[in-house]
């Protein structure tokens, strides 16, 4: 062997992985083949109650939680002219800034309402630093069958508890079903 | 004076301390470092062992004791939670009763995060509920008045707020209700809890069962950068703690000033607040070749406004406004004598007299703490002179209801009839009409020792004669005299030298305007405060230069506007009526905002000038003691002597931008006697209208009786009543609407 030229051996090495399992990940264009894990700690998502009303009170105990001081967020008092959540107060001003966010996820345990969760995406790069304060209209999840875009008021005849007790639906069906044990 | 107590010797959890007699076992416990949770116990409120969460053990009683309410005894052997299983499972067992129709909401809870409860739930509590029911639950907050909000399932039933209510402010309008689980504050039917007080409950409620309309929702405690400052709204002086989140104020507390407020404040105090961020002036402003007010860069204003007030120099005149820091008002004394070379300047934005400006400057300037509120609480009499504490002066009325409730001071008050304030601090009326009652203070001798004070308002000045009259009669009585303003920056403005000696007072400055005075300095001066036409004297004037925070009747007319800085963007000083000194500093950081002697300085910089501070009081020379005539006014038929003062809640300019406050402020009504309303043929009840040179306003009647003869009392400048005019006016009195 050790007659056989340095150059060459080298060179037999990369001919040889020609024929071995590729193992690079085309990013961006295969992106979809490599989904991040499910519990992979992403961007935030401020999530709705079935029938569109935001699930948002606006404690700020993210805000709290938050070891770098990224979210900032402001209540205020829902009205019966505009309702935003069920209950008495909500999130007027919700902003995470992406440029301190470390996604450690302590907002999350922190929500008292399950109002913010992450999400898997992981595409969290921008030609600016506005553009990377995340403001309430983008963390808010988009709204599904059955949901109403608020303001608008709480189902007939519900409370608050009751939708924190899961026991309302979608517009299409905003009924309370007695008894329901989610 | 030696003061000797008796100690008594008392063991707490092992320690032996000595400790005065009849003191309480929870302040035993504080003066040795040990902290026993407690929601009901406050030092300025009597005992009364609401919560039972204070429960300690005391050796050879069987059952555990509520430390906040029982005082030490001889040899007492105290354990607390920390030594005693018995106290430790009692206070235990009284947490866990608390919480369990306490709702879980501490999320939107104002209280959240600096909540006696959910700290000591925390400290003291067992985490886990074994509570299974259904929580008793409320429809939620009720109105206890148009600025306080009452969450009922989250109170603890301490009472301290109907305490307060009761005990100190004197507005017993909020009571327990109901009985067990179902026991709740509430307000009666027909009354709402009317008080100049009410923000004082929201902070001491131990829960967030109280909060304001104001603040409700607003930030959480974390957000909060607190900075301990003064109060801007009267003379009496309250420590204030402002709280800002992202250079905004969202609320102001009460803080602790034992010597001055105690821990309480006022309403307008507390919530009087957004005037400070409201339309605010942003920019000098000059008038441009067309007459219109353009804004311009503070070089241009400071040379043109240099320039003008150089040409009128010392044929220029200085109002002040009562609003001014001890600073500022050096700088102004320092401007209108060194600079300008007036002795025309006056801080007085009211009626004046030159009989004021001579008892002011013989009995009042340069005197600090001749009287302080201790003295009021010890003294044997208080006579008030053309003066309403509750409305004029809250704190004073606090410490004057704390002293006559404790039976050693006996209030009297020279005036129309007995206001709810008087009535309320046990005082006696001494029924004085407008422009009477120089003959009632001449005869005021036999209430006053020389142990006693007479506190004279500034409305003293409506009156000929009366603080001449009270000058006189302290001489008389060896009792002390204390004169009481109704602004802030009044007693620092007086000390400064912004009294006309020599010179021309506001009305005279305002009438000599155009003629022999040319030039108008003016700082924060309200035309509708002032006795005369101050918009025509600004228009007549040659020049005017106006510092201002907003824009007013005044900017809209001056030639030079320079924005100032508020209190919240400032550092200063305000003297309080007693002559203390009660400093503040910025709140909020905003750049380029100049106080009013940092313009003034920046002025006199222009001419080559400097502003210093003097000892004005030290060289001027006093003016002779003078008593104005006294002429009483002659009431034709259909007529009456109008008596009058501003509620403490009125339609001043600081007050603009709050209305859940402006909802709180006390409804308009006129009062006559008796005997007046058969005369003039009014109805108890139905409307009356007051009018007089042209101005007018109606307000439902209410006959009251021991009220002078002849006289209609009217609130000035309030909501539902615009009329402001002096007492002492001559107005006729109808039936019915205008």
């Amino acid at each position: 062997m050790s007659r056989v030229p340095q150059v060459i051996r080298g060179f037999g090495v990369t001919f040889l992985s020609m024929f071995k399992k590729v193992t690079t990940e085309q990013y961006p264009e295969e992106r979809d083949k490599f989904p991040p894990k499910p519990r992979f700690h992403g961007r935030h998502q401020l999530n709705r109650h079935p029938d569109g009303l935001e699930k948002c009170i606006g404690c700020e105990l993210c805000a709290w939680a938050c070891p770098a001081d990224a979210i900032y967020v402001e209540g205020a008092d829902n009205t019966d002219e505009e309702r935003f959540s069920p209950g008495e107060r909500y999130g007027r001003t919700y902003q995470i800034n992406y440029l301190r966010c470390i996604l450690c996820g302590l907002c999350i345990e922190a929500c008292p309402t399950r109002a913010l969760t992450m999400t898997n995406e992981y595409e969290l790069a921008d030609d600016s630093r506005e553009k990377l304060i995340f403001t309430k209209e983008d963390l808010l999840a988009p709204l599904l069958a059955g949901m109403e875009l608020p303001p608008h008021d709480m189902a007939p005849g519900t409370t608050a508890i009751d939708y924190y007790e899961g026991k309302v639906h979608g517009v299409a069906v905003s009924t309370v079903q007695a008894g329901e044990d989610n | 004076m030696t003061v000797t107590t008796q100690t008594v010797t008392v063991t707490v959890d092992g320690v032996v301390v000595e400790v005065p007699a009849g003191t309480l076992i929870i302040r035993v416990a504080e003066m040795l470092g040990t902290a026993i949770p407690r929601f009901c116990d406050h030092p300025l409120l009597a005992p009364v062992a609401a919560c039972r969460m204070c429960l300690v053990e005391i050796e050879g009683q069987g059952k555990p004791q509520p430390s906040c309410a029982v005082t030490v005894a001889d040899g007492m052997v105290i354990k607390t939670q920390h030594t005693s299983e018995m106290a430790e499972k009692a206070q235990a067992g009284v947490m866990e009763f608390l919480l369990i129709n306490h709702p879980l909401d501490c999320p939107i809870c104002d209280k959240g995060g600096e909540c006696p409860l959910q700290n000591q739930a925390m400290t003291n509590g067992q985490g886990e509920t074994r509570f299974q029911g259904t929580k008793r639950t409320f429809p939620k907050p009720i109105n206890v008045s148009a600025q306080v909000l009452l969450d009922r399932e989250r109170c603890v039933s301490c009472a301290r707020c109907t305490r307060f209510a009761d005990e100190i402010a004197g507005d017993p309008f909020i009571e327990l209700l109901e009985r067990g689980a179902k026991q709740q504050v509430g307000t009666s039917e027909d009354q709402p809890f009317d008080s100049y007080f009410s923000g004082n409950t929201i902070q001491i409620c131990p829960v967030g069962a109280l909060t304001s309309a104001k603040y409700r929702f607003r930030s959480r405690p974390f957000d909060l950068v607190s900075t301990p400052t003064a109060c801007e709204h009267c003379a009496s002086g309250c420590a204030l703690r402002t709280d800002v989140r992202r250079s905004t104020v969202m609320r102001r507390l009460a803080w602790d000033a034992p010597e001055v407020n105690e821990e309480w404040n006022c309403d307008k105090g507390r919530f009087a607040f957004p005037y400070t961020s409201e339309a605010r002036l942003t920019h000098p402003l000059v008038r441009d070749e067309d007459g219109n007010l353009v804004p311009t860069s503070w070089p241009e204003a400071l040379r043109i406004a240099a320039a003008g007030l150089a040409e009128t120099g010392a044929a220029s005149g200085v109002l002040t406004g009562g609003r001014v820091t001890v600073e500022d008002a050096q700088a102004y004394s320092s401007f209108a004598r060194e600079v300008l070379g007036t002795q025309d300047v006056d801080f007085r934005a009211r009626v004046v007299s030159n009989e004021e400006t001579a008892f002011l400057a013989n009995h009042v300037a340069g005197k600090p703490l001749d009287v302080t509120y201790g003295d009021l609480e010890t003294a044997k009499s208080v006579l008030l002179v053309s003066f309403e504490p509750e409305d004029e002066s809250p704190i004073i009325f606090l410490r004057l209801r704390k002293a006559a409730l404790k039976g050693s001071t006996k209030v009297y008050s020279v005036g129309p009839y007995t206001s709810a304030g008087l009535a309320k601090m046990k005082g006696t009326l001494l029924v004085a009409g407008p422009r009477q009652e120089v003959s009632v203070i001449n005869n005021a001798a036999e209430y006053l020792t020389s142990d006693s004070i007479i506190l004279v308002g500034e409305r003293a000045a409506q009156t000929p004669g009366a603080l001449h009259a009270a000058s006189e009669l302290a001489q008389k009585t060896g009792a002390k005299l204390a004169w009481v303003p109704r602004r802030a920056g009044d007693r620092g403005a007086l000390d400064a030298g912004l009294l006309p000696i020599g010179g021309r007072n506001t009305s005279e400055i305002m009438a000599a305007a155009g003629g022999a005075v040319k030039g108008l300095l003016i700082g924060g001066v309200s035309p509708e405060d002032v006795d005369g036409d101050l918009i025509a004297a600004v228009e007549s004037a040659k020049f005017v230069v106006s510092l201002e925070t907003r824009h007013t009747e005044v900017t809209a007319n001056a030639d030079v506007v320079f924005p100032v800085a508020v209190i919240t963007e400032k550092s200063g000083t305000f003297r309080n009526w007693e002559g203390r000194d009660r400093s503040f500093s910025a709140v909020v950081t905003t750049p380029g905002a100049l106080s009013d002697a940092d313009v003034l300085g920046e002025l006199a910089r222009e001419v080559n000038k400097t502003i210093s501070v003097t000892d004005f009081w030290a060289s001027a020379s006093k003016p002779a003691v003078v008593a104005g005539p006294v002429d009483a006014s002659e009431v034709g038929s259909g007529q009456a002597v109008l008596s009058t003062w501003r509620h403490l809640l009125d339609k001043g300019a600081l007050q603009s931008g709050e209305p859940y406050l402006a909802a709180t402020a006390r409804v308009a009504v006129v009062r006559v006697s008796p005997a007046t309303a058969q005369k003039l043929d009014l109805i108890d009840g139905g409307t009356a209208t007051v009018s007089c040179c042209g101005e007018s306003a109606s307000a439902p009647l209410i006959v009251t009786a021991g009220m002078a003869d002849d006289v209609v009392w009217i609130p000035a400048n309030s909501e539902g009543c615009s009329l402001n005019l002096p007492s002492g006016c001559v107005v006729s009195v109808s039936r019915g609407e205008i």
